[in-house]
């Protein structure tokens, strides 16, 4: 079975119908979606930042890092179940979107950036939990943190404009 | 006092014609609107989580509201800066809109609250105010946030 007719398919089944034409549970989760950007982001830019240098300098990166881990998890899960409900209300329509595909890439190499940076650098985060200087390696990942979910955002935002369907 | 005529003249400014004349214009400050979200919900977040008891607990509550402080300041001005014009392109529509009214009703109140209850709880730190009244200023906090960011998404839908 292909990946288009997967989607037809799912476009059909009750739960698609059902999300589609409700009048409060649609404009419910897309407001859960939108307002967990604050937990998920909201953590992630504050890591980011604290590697890049710019936010709360003299608190260990470990700290601000392993602290906030389950809340950015959290805020993480929530976004993605929310989000899977709202592309489940018109699946072939978002999946034909260019911002939708755009967005799916991006958030792998989001994920394959934070992968990368806790499997090398942030290994060794003991050597400079409180450095003045902030390995580049570490400020490269907190730099396509920061642009990867940027263009998460932007993508997920246009993906409601219909300029290309 | 009626403000219909006031936001008839806010929508007619060439600002607002400007927006609504263009395709991407609106669409590209609501995505810098959303990044900015981002950033205050986060800032508010760390904050509140620490004054909670949860997060960053072992900083001062102190040192981490004022590290945190321009973050929160630069998110909220680039918020205002993109909410501004964006209104302008719709303000009649905002005008009927009654989630409008609620999100401008608690942006202001959670805004003087922010900047004058928790920003004073928050510099006092814990020690001096007990941890039930910071917990207390973290919920009033969370509350009012949310609901001013509640009542901004459900602008698009009444």
């Amino acid at each position: 079975m292909s990946l288009s007719s997967l989607f037809e398919w799912l476009e059909g089944t009750w739960a698609s119908v059902a999300i589609r034409e409700s009048i409060l549970f649609y404009p419910l989760v897309e407001t859960t979606h939108v307002l967990t950007l604050c937990l998920f982001l909201g953590m992630t830019a504050t890591w980011d930042l604290r590697l890049v240098g710019l936010a709360m300098r003299r608190v260990p990166v470990s700290e601000v890092v392993n602290r906030l881990f389950p809340w950015a998890i959290a805020g993480f899960v929530i976004m993605v179940i929310s989000g899977s409900l709202l592309f489940l209300s018109g699946p072939v329509r978002a999946s034909q979107n260019i911002f939708f595909q755009v967005k799916m890439v991006t958030i792998a190499l989001a994920g394959i950036n934070a992968f990368v940076f806790h499997r090398t650098v942030f290994r060794w985060v003991a050597e400079w939990d409180l450095a003045p200087e902030i390995p580049l390696r570490a400020r490269v990942a907190g730099v396509s943190s920061l642009a990867l979910w940027s263009i998460v955002v932007v993508c997920g935002r246009m993906q409601a404009y219909n300029w290309f369907d | 006092m009626d403000l219909l005529p006031l936001f008839q003249w806010l929508e007619d400014t060439s600002i607002g014609a400007a927006i609504r004349d263009s395709l991407w214009l609106f669409p590209v400050i609501e995505s810098v609107h959303l990044l900015a979200l981002a950033l205050i919900g986060g800032a508010i977040l760390v904050v509140d989580l620490r004054l909670l008891g949860f997060g960053l607990k072992s900083q001062p509550v102190a040192a981490l509201a004022e590290n945190i402080h321009p973050w929160l300041v630069g998110g909220l001005v680039t918020m205002v800066l993109t909410g501004v014009p964006m209104f302008l392109s719709e303000a009649i529509k905002c005008y009927y809109s009654p989630p409008f009214w609620y999100k401008m009703s608690f942006l202001v109140v959670a805004t003087l609250y922010t900047f004058g209850v928790r920003k004073r709880v928050a510099a006092a730190d814990t020690a001096k105010v007990g941890p039930i009244w910071g917990r207390l200023t973290a919920l009033a906090s969370l509350g009012l946030w949310f609901c001013v960011g509640f009542s901004g998404r459900w602008i698009a839908f009444y």
